[in-house]
């Protein structure tokens, strides 16, 4: 392991990215992202790898593309306004079954919105913002080090299953300096090969990425096989936290920074009496339905907050179904909740 | 009676590196001619296994099945900088970027010029048909003044709906491209000096000397509704006075 540094998340996600390989760097400048960006300008190219500030979020994705074909591991970051330009070529590098990465360090929206920490994206992430039948790997880091980690996780996945994988964080956690220690870097050529890869057609037929049949029955076939995948990935990869669920009467369900938020609340909530517990979803898609279904039949009640006006709700009711009332509270437009918002809002169910 | 061979010297034949797959282009579309024409390069350079061709949306959609190489079928617009992306991740590749008018010089425009003004290390090959041939014949950035298209049913009026825009002049004023032209393929002259401007450009790439652009009027006698002889000389006498042809920049000698 590395050494110990105090570090901005912007910054931890793109060092992350550094040391699990990525070779190439396509991004154009964002609040509240730029760090990220920046570090990457500063490092890749004496590293000899490629940084290029595009000329668009679209040019950037469209690069990413490129270079995910090409075979190397590769990334792009941006935040919420942005990745809504970025939504075809995700779809594109779903439907071509490419490894990529992407970033969203979100912002307040609809719109231009602001620049303030929001959780608004959730719909667009793991229901697929853009065209067709695709899926995208979704993972919501908590904490500064927990960004470094599931970005090195991140290529790590996206290489595995051959598929789009986001970490969806906040402005807040991108802003947020913490004490990380990083591993050590993985050489790229250490890498497994990618036999699909755009390489040169030596020694072997072409290979061709695309994303396209004009036969339906063809097309149908290649949705399948997304099809597959994206159920082996919901067997597989849902991943979770549960804090002080043993004995809970109630459940927090949060992911993020209001996740981070939220453990304060279950310290606080006990000190009163208050038997809370909190379940973090640390995959977004796939969620963790049945680790939720499975806690809400022990509790009385599962509280959803979210700093949007209740996306992540949708998906803790399917999983909850009628075993528990499942209330929510919510910020929007950039407003951050505190502890004590929070604890008022559980102090209703505690009767 | 049988022809004996044994004299015969060999002056024309299918070149190594394209595919026996057929055409999908209409008869008399300047697509084919082209296609066989960077295939010839690519031979004559030797570069079939380190090639990547970039198919984009449009008639030539499907690009990828007509050469030997490696393939990528990039989203409208945005294939220089998928082209980009491929060049950037492995600068042993040689890239050749396909495209057509509504492609490169409308939905594209961002990404065009900024390959081109970073100077990426890649050839683009741009069709200038002036119609939309695969969407059935709507108007193109490139469509001349008072052509008749399925969205400019009375013809193009510059008041309403602008001038055809010249995007390889637009280019040619950027510092870093090393070669810009425009060529023609309506008669065998033309087709030999847009095969010399082709391999030129590729070859420029193959030493490193940065992006190159090489326009081809191309026909498009479906949705032009002339035959394909009419459209060749609506080509020579027409299309040539609003889109001249020639380099516009060579800076790689």
């Amino acid at each position: 392991m590395g050494e110990r540094k105090l570090m901005r998340g912007n910054e931890v996600i793109a060092e992350a990215a550094i040391r699990a390989g990525c070779e190439c760097y396509f991004a154009y400048p964002i609040t509240p992202q730029a760090e990220l960006l920046e570090h990457m300008a500063r490092n890749m190219p004496r590293l000899g790898r490629t940084f290029v500030q595009a000329e668009s979020e679209i040019g950037a994705i469209n690069m990413l593309y490129g270079a995910a074909a090409a075979g190397v591991r590769a990334m792009t970051s941006s935040s919420s306004p942005g990745i809504s330009l970025k939504q075809e070529g995700i779809s594109y590098i779903a439907g071509s079954n490419l490894p990529a990465v992407i970033v969203n360090i979100m912002r307040g929206g609809p719109g231009l919105g602001d620049i303030a920490p929001a959780q608004g994206d959730y719909f667009q992430a793991t229901k697929g913002g853009g065209h067709g039948d695709y899926r995208m790997i979704v993972l919501g880091p908590s904490t500064v080090p927990e960004a470094g980690e599931l970005t090195i996780l991140a290529f790590d996945l996206a290489d595995k299953y051959r598929v789009p994988v986001m970490i969806l964080a906040d402005g807040m956690l991108g802003q947020m300096m913490e004490p990380v220690e990083l591993p050590d870097p993985v050489d790229p050529a250490t890498l497994p090969k990618k036999d699909w890869a755009l390489t040169g057609a030596k020694g072997r037929d072409p290979n061709i990425i695309l994303s396209f049949d004009l036969d339906p029955e063809v097309l149908k076939q290649m949705n399948l096989v997304l099809q597959e995948k994206y159920r082996k990935i919901e067997d597989n990869e849902a991943r979770y936290e549960e804090y002080q669920t043993d004995d809970a009467d109630i459940v927090i369900a949060a992911y993020g920074t209001v996740a981070r938020i939220a453990k304060t609340v279950v310290r606080r909530a006990r000190a009163e009496g208050i038997k809370l517990g909190l379940f973090r979803p640390i995959t977004l898609w796939p969620f963790p339905y049945e680790p939720l279904r499975e806690l809400a039949s022990r509790v009385k009640t599962v509280l959803t907050v979210e700093m949007s006006a209740g996306q992540m709700w949708e998906d803790v009711r399917l999983a909850v179904a009628e075993r528990a009332e499942t209330p929510f509270y919510g910020e929007m437009g950039g407003v951050v909740t505190t502890p004590k918002k929070i604890l008022s809002e559980v102090r209703k169910y505690a009767r | 009676m049988p022809v004996n061979t044994e004299n015969m010297v060999k002056v024309f034949g299918r070149p190594e590196s394209l595919t026996d797959a057929r055409f999908t282009y209409c008869p008399g579309c300047h697509h084919g001619i082209l296609t066989r024409i960077i295939a010839k390069a690519i031979d004559e350079l030797g570069i079939a296994e380190r090639t990547v061709t970039i198919a984009p949306v449009g008639c030539s959609v499907f690009a990828y099945l007509w050469y030997k190489c490696d393939a990528v079928q990039a989203s409208h617009g945005r294939a220089s900088a998928v082209a980009t992306g491929l060049k950037r991740a492995n600068k042993d590749l040689i890239v050749i970027s396909y495209q057509g008018d509504g492609d490169f010089a409308s939905i594209g425009t961002a990404e065009s010029i900024h390959a081109a003004n970073r100077g990426e290390n890649i050839t683009v090959i741009f069709v200038n048909n002036q119609i939309y041939g695969m969407t059935g014949g709507e108007m193109a950035p490139t469509t001349l003044v008072g052509q008749r298209t399925t969205t400019t049913p009375d013809g193009r009026d510059p008041a309403y709906f602008g001038y055809p825009i010249r995007f390889s002049e637009l280019i040619a004023t950027l510092d870093a491209p090393v070669y810009v032209t425009r060529q023609a393929l309506y008669d065998t002259r033309r087709i030999m000096d847009a095969e010399k401007a082709i391999k030129k450009a590729i070859s420029y790439q193959v030493e490193g000397k940065g992006y190159s652009l090489v326009e081809v009027l191309s026909t498009c006698p479906t949705n032009w509704h002339m035959s394909p002889l009419e459209a060749n000389r609506h080509v020579a006498e027409v299309v040539t006075e609003a889109f001249p042809l020639g380099d516009l920049v060579d800076r790689g000698g």
